[in-house]
């Protein structure tokens, strides 16, 4: 498990040395800031269309941080050659996977945490409100869901050519999912054979990343969930994070570390 | 001769400012476009209208606290419920299941998912509409000629936000944009009766609406209801200043159109009854 951690410690260091972070979050803060600035109708009391419009920062930029992080991991070491000395030490190839994800997870759970720590300072500001346990649960979620998507971005570098190709390859399946995911059964429904299957047949098959998405409880005050709805979701993260390890697993045990 | 670099720069830069100074003004009249004080306009030029409709949605979702059918999600009903609701439309119990999009659940995925997402159909209220305000000041920005930007803003800033003066000003400005807009004029009457009981000018706005739905052949042709609106306004007005006669011939102008003619008969026969008990009551033409 040190193995495990160490590795993690290096993802988390590399990214508080890169700048990616700081654009991001620096880019977000100064959007929202000058968004709540503006002033409608001599209104002060308005404050959804910032929630908003921060959240969707927040979202666009972990998501961001999350793969283009992760998919370079793996490509990088291979590049520099320093995969080597990795593997000749006693680390295994499963180890070391798994401490690139837990090392990319932490970091995007570091990131998240600073820039929902900044919404809430912002809203709360304006709202004079802070709905703690919902922030927690969107976190949480949030955190769940990046899992899925960091363990794929790893699974994705595995097979891809080039870290470029695995980060346009992981957005556009994500963003797919996360704006059409939910729909694909009432789109099958207007379909006909075979089309149908295949539509269903990808609906049940892919990991409903919209789910995790409650930025619309958070914006439009609904407050929090069920807590067994947050544990449940957060075991079908577990499980298809687990499964992308796994295939990430299976193509890094027989991949060719040679560029 | 060898010249100067900074001699070359001097000149060159001596020739950009008198190209500029010579250009500019001319520059100026290619497009409407660098005469625009609005930031959209410069940036997207008729582009903007595109985006105009997309706000006007946002606000309406923000109405109805998330709830709102995506594009996968069939709607019997186009009309957004602002503006029905700015028309004081208000739910039946059979406008809730119509516009209950989502339907049951069609899988284990559907089902629980629902979990996470708002399934509640709601509208804002207790002084929360103010809200939507910021979709429909973009909305306007992007498409100045959207007139009902202009009447569903100033509906809710004036009846449920207690900001009449900041609705007459965003209906001024829609009046700058669309000058012959009786809708925004129907609306600027409804201000100045309703909010600030200045009959007079709410008279004379809603004469000139009237006016403007006249020259409006399109609007002649297919918007009855305006007419109907304006003309039941009129009545009532001169109604409650005791012009009767002049309320019935407003009563009798609203009939033509209206779909319910009998109810507007009763209000006439009402006034004729209280005519008859007062003899000596004023019988004016309408104007």
């Amino acid at each position: 498990m040190n193995t495990i951690w160490a590795l993690a410690g290096v993802v988390i260091k590399e990214l508080y040395r890169r700048k990616d972070f700081y654009v991001l979050f620096v880019l977000t803060a100064l959007i929202t800031i000058a968004a709540g600035m503006v002033n409608f109708f001599n209104d002060p009391k308005i404050v959804r269309y910032v929630k908003d419009i921060c959240m969707l920062l927040i979202w666009v930029s972990t998501l961001l941080i999350a793969i283009v992080t992760t998919a370079r991991q793996i490509p990088a070491e291979c590049e520099s050659r320093t995969i080597f000395p990795l593997l000749a030490k006693p680390v295994t190839r499963w180890q070391f996977i798994l401490g690139k994800f837990l090392g990319c997870w932490l970091a995007t759970g570091i990131a998240l945490v600073v820039f929902y720590s900044f919404f809430a300072i912002i809203t709360g500001s304006r709202e004079q409100q802070w709905p703690w346990l919902t922030y927690l649960q969107a976190i949480w979620l949030q955190w769940a869901m990046l899992a899925v998507v960091i363990a794929l971005s790893l699974c994705g570098s595995i097979f891809a050519a080039a870290p470029s190709s695995t980060t346009t390859i992981c957005f556009i399946a994500v963003a797919g999912i996360l704006l059409v995911g939910g729909h694909l059964n009432t789109v099958a429904l207007h379909q006909s054979q075979p089309l149908q299957t295949i539509f269903y047949t990808i609906y049940f098959l892919i990991p409903h990343l919209e789910w995790f998405d409650i930025r619309d409880r958070v914006v439009y005050d609904w407050g929090r969930l069920n807590w067994l709805d947050c544990a449940l979701a957060t075991f079908y993260a577990a499980a298809y994070t687990g499964l992308f390890l796994l295939l990430t697993w299976l193509g890094f045990r027989r991949k060719s570390l040679n560029t | 001769m060898k010249a100067s670099p900074y001699l070359v720069l001097a000149l060159v830069l001596a020739v950009c400012f008198a190209l500029a100074t010579g250009i500019e003004p001319r520059a100026s009249m290619w497009s409407d476009r660098a005469k625009s004080n609005n930031v959209f306009s410069l940036l997207f030029g008729d582009g903007r209208r595109l985006f105009a409709n997309q706000f006007f949605t946002m606000a309406d979702v923000y109405f109805h606290s998330g709830y709102y059918p995506s594009v996968f999600d069939l709607r019997e009903e186009d009309q957004k419920e602002i503006v029905a609701e700015s028309h004081g439309h208000t739910d039946s119990p059979e406008d809730e299941i119509k516009e209950d999009f989502l339907g049951k659940p069609k899988d284990w995925i559907d089902r629980f998912g629902r979990h996470f997402r708002i399934t509640e159909h709601t509208h804002l209220e207790h002084g929360n509409e103010r809200e939507i305000l910021p979709w429909l000041r973009l909305a306007a920005d992007m498409d100045p000629q959207k007139i009902e930007t202009y009447t569903v803003g100033s509906y809710f800033m004036r009846t449920r936000l207690n900001q009449p003066r900041e609705a007459e000003t965003f209906l001024r400005e829609g009046l700058r944009n669309n000058p012959n807009s009786y809708e925004i004029l129907l609306e600027l009457g409804r201000l100045y009766d309703e909010n600030d009981h200045d009959t007079g000018r709410a008279r004379g706005v809603w004469q000139l609406a009237l006016h403007k739905w006249a020259k409006n052949p399109e609007a002649v042709k297919d918007d009855k209801l305006a007419f109907e609106e304006i003309t039941d306004h009129l009545a009532q007005l001169e109604r409650e200043a005791g012009n009767w006669q002049q309320a019935i011939n407003w009563f009798q102008a609203a009939q033509k159109v209206s779909p319910n003619p009998n109810a507007l008969q009763q209000r006439i026969d009402e006034i004729k009854k209280k005519m008859a008990a007062q003899p000596n009551a004023p019988a004016a033409a309408p104007h």
